[in-house]
C-alpha cells in the first residue's frame, strides 16, 4: 500500500488531492454525498471578512472543454463561516483549507488572526488572484512587492501554514511564486483561472453579467501544468498545482511537473465524486510503478530521453 | 441523499420536432424523487458538454407497482438536448438526483392549480400523482406557442385533471398566453376570505410594463383536443378559500403567474430554471434573489434552496 501523505509546510495531509476553492462551496454542501475526510484538504469558497452578495447572474458560461465563472465571491464571511460552517467541517473530520480574500492588506491581516484562533483550521490559502473583483484580490496578485507585502503581513500574525494563490494573468509567474517565498509562504497554488469573455453573437452581449471572467476546466490544464513545472524550479517550497484536473492522469501529470500535492476544481461539479476516484487512480498508478510514496512522484519529470531523440534525429 | 447512476435508455419518444420524452432506467433516482426535485444529466464521455443540466423528473416509471425507471421531457435547445433528443435505446446517461427542494403539498389544499409554460409542463405529472392521492382536485393550466406543442393531455385527463389550455397561435384554448385563462378563473373564485398576505401594490403595473398580452375574448376550446373547461364562466361555484398555484415555465410567466396569485390573494409556488453548474450549492452560479427581513433580500442558490420557491418570496425586479 503506497504511501499517500504529502507535506506542506507544517501540515501533512493524508493524500494530495484537494477540492479547490470556489468549486466545493463551504464543503459542508457535499457532507452528505462525500466522505470527506478521505480528502486530503477541502479549500472552501473565499471569505471576506463580511458578506458578499457576488454578482447578477448570468454568472456562468460553458466553453470549449471549459467554463467562465464571475461569481464574485458571494460568501457569508469570516464569522458566520466559522460559527455556522466550521463545526459541521470539524465533526466530517475535514482538513479545511480557508481560502482569505481581503480588499486592504489589513482585511487579510485580520482574516489571518481570526481564524488562526478558530478550532479546525489546518491551513490558510490567500486569495490573491481572482479576476472577478474590482478591489483587492488580484491587485495583490499582479504585483511583485504587493504579493510579498501580503504574504509577509499575513506570515507575521499566523502560526497556520499560508499558501498564497497565484493568477496565471501575468507573465512570470515564477518569480510570484519566489515573492511568496521569500515573504515566508509554506507553499504556493496555482494556477487560478484565466481571464477570458465570451459573446452572444446575435445579441452582442456578453454571456457574463459581469462581461469578463475567469476560464477554468480542462481547456486551461496543459497552462497549468507549464507554469506548475516552470514554479517548482523556482522555489524550494512546496508547488500545489491545479487547472483543469479531469482524471487520473490528469492529477499525475501535475504531480510529475512539479506539484507535492493537486486541487480538483471544475470536475466536482461534473462529478461530486471525482476526488476520492482520483485518489484511488493515483494508489493504483503508484503499485503499478513500484512507487512507495506519492512525495517521491513530485518533479519526476524525465526530460532526458526526450534529449537524446533531438541529439539523435 | 442523491446518487450518481449511469442510466440506460429505455426508450426515447419523439413528440414533435423539438420536443422528447426520455425513459431511463434509474429505480433507485425514481423511487426517492418527490415532485418539483431534478436530476443533473450528462452525455458522452468528453468535454462537450463539459458540464450536467438540470431536468425535472417528468414520470416515474413502474411495472406491477415496481418502480423501473424515471422519464424526461426536453426541448431541442442546445447541446445537451439535442444528444438527448437523438439518444437511442441502450445508450448510457449519467443522472445524479434526485436534488432540489420539492414541491410543498399544503395539507390538503382544496384545489391545486398547476400552471405550464411549454415544456416546463414537466414536473406537474408526479405532483398530479401525489396530490390525487390525497384527494385534491387539480386543474392544468397549460400554455405553448400552439397546439401542436400541447403534449401529454389524455394522461393528465386520464387522471382526472381539469384542463385549460392557451396557444400564442391560438389553435388550441385561449389565444395568448396562459396567464389570460388564469386570470379569468382568478376572477371567478375571487378572493379567500382571508388574505393569503399583503399584496405588492406594484402588481398590475409590473405585469403591465412586461407586456403580458391584453386579455383578449376567449375562443371555445377544440373539441378535438379533447380539452374541456373548467366552470370559469361565471355559472358554477366560486372556489373555496383553498387554492394553491402551482407554475413552472419562463421566468416572466413565472412572474407574472406570482404577481396575479399575489393580486388575487393566492398562495404561488414556483420551480425556477436558472444557469445552473453542479445541483449541489458548490458553484454558486444559479442564484436568484429572494425576499430577507423587511426590505432586504439575498442571493439564494436556486438547486439548494429551490428550486421550488414561495412566488412571493422572489425578488421579480
Amino acid at each position: 500500500m503506497p504511501d499517500l501523505s504529502v507535506q506542506i509546510g507544517s501540515l501533512k495531509l493524508a493524500n494530495p488531492v484537494i477540492a479547490a476553492s470556489g468549486c466545493f462551496g463551504y464543503g459542508v454542501e457535499y457532507g452528505e454525498v462525500v466522505d470527506l475526510s478521505l480528502l486530503g484538504g477541502v479549500a472552501v469558497k473565499g471569505l471576506f471578512l463580511a458578506e458578499r452578495q457576488g454578482h447578477p447572474p448570468e454568472r456562468i458560461v460553458e466553453t470549449p472543454a471549459g467554463m467562465l465563472n464571475a461569481i464574485g465571491l458571494q460568501g457569508i464571511g469570516v464569522h458566520r463561516f466559522i460559527k455556522e460552517k466550521l463545526p459541521e467541517l470539524r465533526e466530517r473530520r475535514a482538513t479545511v483549507i480557508v481560502n482569505i480574500c481581503g480588499s486592504t492588506l489589513d482585511e487579510y491581516v485580520e482574516l489571518a488572526r481570526i481564524l488562526s484562533d478558530a478550532d479546525g483550521v489546518a491551513a490558510l490559502e490567500l486569495n490573491i488572484s481572482c479576476p472577478n473583483i474590482k478591489e483587492g484580490g488580484i491587485t495583490f496578485g499582479c504585483s511583485l512587492n504587493g504579493t510579498f507585502d501580503v504574504v509577509s503581513a499575513v506570515r507575521k500574525v499566523t502560526r497556520l501554514p499560508v499558501i498564497p494563490k497565484l493568477t496565471p494573468n501575468v507573465t512570470d509567474v515564477a518569480s510570484f511564486a519566489r515573492a511568496s517565498e521569500e515573504a515566508g509562504a509554506d507553499a504556493v497554488s496555482l494556477v487560478n483561472t484565466f481571464l477570458a469573455m465570451a459573446i452572444d453573437v446575435e445579441t452582442r452581449r456578453p454571456r457574463l453579467s459581469n462581461i469578463v471572467g475567469g476560464l477554468s476546466g480542462p481547456a486551461i490544464r496543459p497552462i497549468a501544468v507549464r507554469m506548475v513545472y516552470e514554479c517548482r524550479r523556482a522555489v524550494q517550497i512546496p508547488v500545489i498545482g491545479m487547472g483543469g484536473i479531469a482524471s487520473t492522469g490528469d492529477a499525475l501529470e501535475f504531480l510529475i511537473a512539479g506539484a507535492s500535492a493537486v486541487q480538483v476544481g471544475t470536475a466536482n461539479f461534473v462529478d461530486p465524486f471525482i476526488c476520492t476516484k482520483l485518489l484511488d487512480g493515483i494508489r493504483q498508478y503508484l503499485e503499478r510503478h513500484g512507487v512507495s510514496r506519492v512525495s517521491d512522484l513530485t518533479g519526476t519529470l524525465d526530460t532526458s530521453a526526450r534529449e537524446k531523440q533531438w541529439i539523435s534525429s | 441523499m442523491p446518487v450518481d447512476v449511469e442510466a440506460r435508455v429505455i426508450a426515447n419518444t419523439r413528440l414533435s420536432p423539438d420536443y422528447n420524452v426520455i425513459a431511463l432506467a434509474a429505480p433507485d433516482i425514481a423511487a426517492s424523487t418527490a415532485p418539483g426535485q431534478f436530476v443533473m444529466v450528462k452525455l458522452g464521455r468528453g468535454f462537450t458538454p463539459l458540464l450536467r443540466r438540470p431536468f425535472s423528473v417528468f414520470e416515474v416509471l413502474r411495472t406491477n407497482g415496481h418502480v423501473d425507471g424515471l422519464t424526461l421531457l426536453s426541448k431541442r435547445v442546445g447541446v445537451t438536448t439535442s444528444m438527448l433528443f437523438d439518444a437511442v435505446e441502450g445508450d448510457v446517461v449519467s443522472c445524479l438526483g434526485p436534488l432540489g427542494r420539492p414541491f410543498e403539498l399544503l395539507d390538503p389544499p382544496a384545489e391545486a392549480w398547476m400552471v405550464a409554460g411549454g415544456v416546463g409542463l414537466a414536473p406537474f405529472a408526479t405532483l398530479t400523482e401525489a396530490l390525487r392521492g390525497r384527494g385534491t382536485t387539480v386543474t392544468l393550466f397549460y400554455g405553448a406557442r400552439s397546439g401542436r406543442e400541447l403534449f401529454y393531455l389524455d394522461w393528465f385527463q386520464a387522471r382526472g385533471v381539469r384542463m385549460v389550455l392557451a396557444t400564442e397561435d391560438g389553435s388550441v384554448g385561449d389565444h395568448g398566453r396562459v396567464t389570460v385563462p388564469l386570470e379569468r378563473a382568478l376572477r371567478v373564485a375571487g378572493r379567500p376570505q382571508k388574505a393569503a398576505g399583503d399584496l405588492p401594490p406594484s402588481s398590475e403595473a409590473s405585469a403591465e410594463r412586461r407586456g403580458d398580452p391584453p386579455e383578449r375574448i376567449a375562443r371555445p376550446t377544440l373539441a378535438g383536443r379533447g380539452a374541456q373547461r373548467p366552470d370559469l364562466g361565471g355559472g358554477g361555484q366560486p372556489s373555496g378559500s383553498s387554492i394553491t398555484i402551482y407554475a413552472c415555465g419562463p421566468e416572466p410567466m413565472l412572474e407574472a403567474v406570482a404577481h396575479l396569485a399575489a393580486r388575487y390573494g393566492r398562495p404561488s409556488q414556483v420551480s425556477v430554471e436558472r444557469v445552473m453548474g453542479c445541483g449541489l450549492g458548490g458553484c454558486y452560479s444559479c442564484v436568484i434573489p429572494v425576499r430577507e427581513g423587511r426590505d432586504g433580500w439575498r442571493y439564494v442558490r436556486s438547486c439548494i434552496g429551490g428550486p421550488v420557491f414561495a412566488g412571493a418570496d422572489i425578488v421579480w425586479d
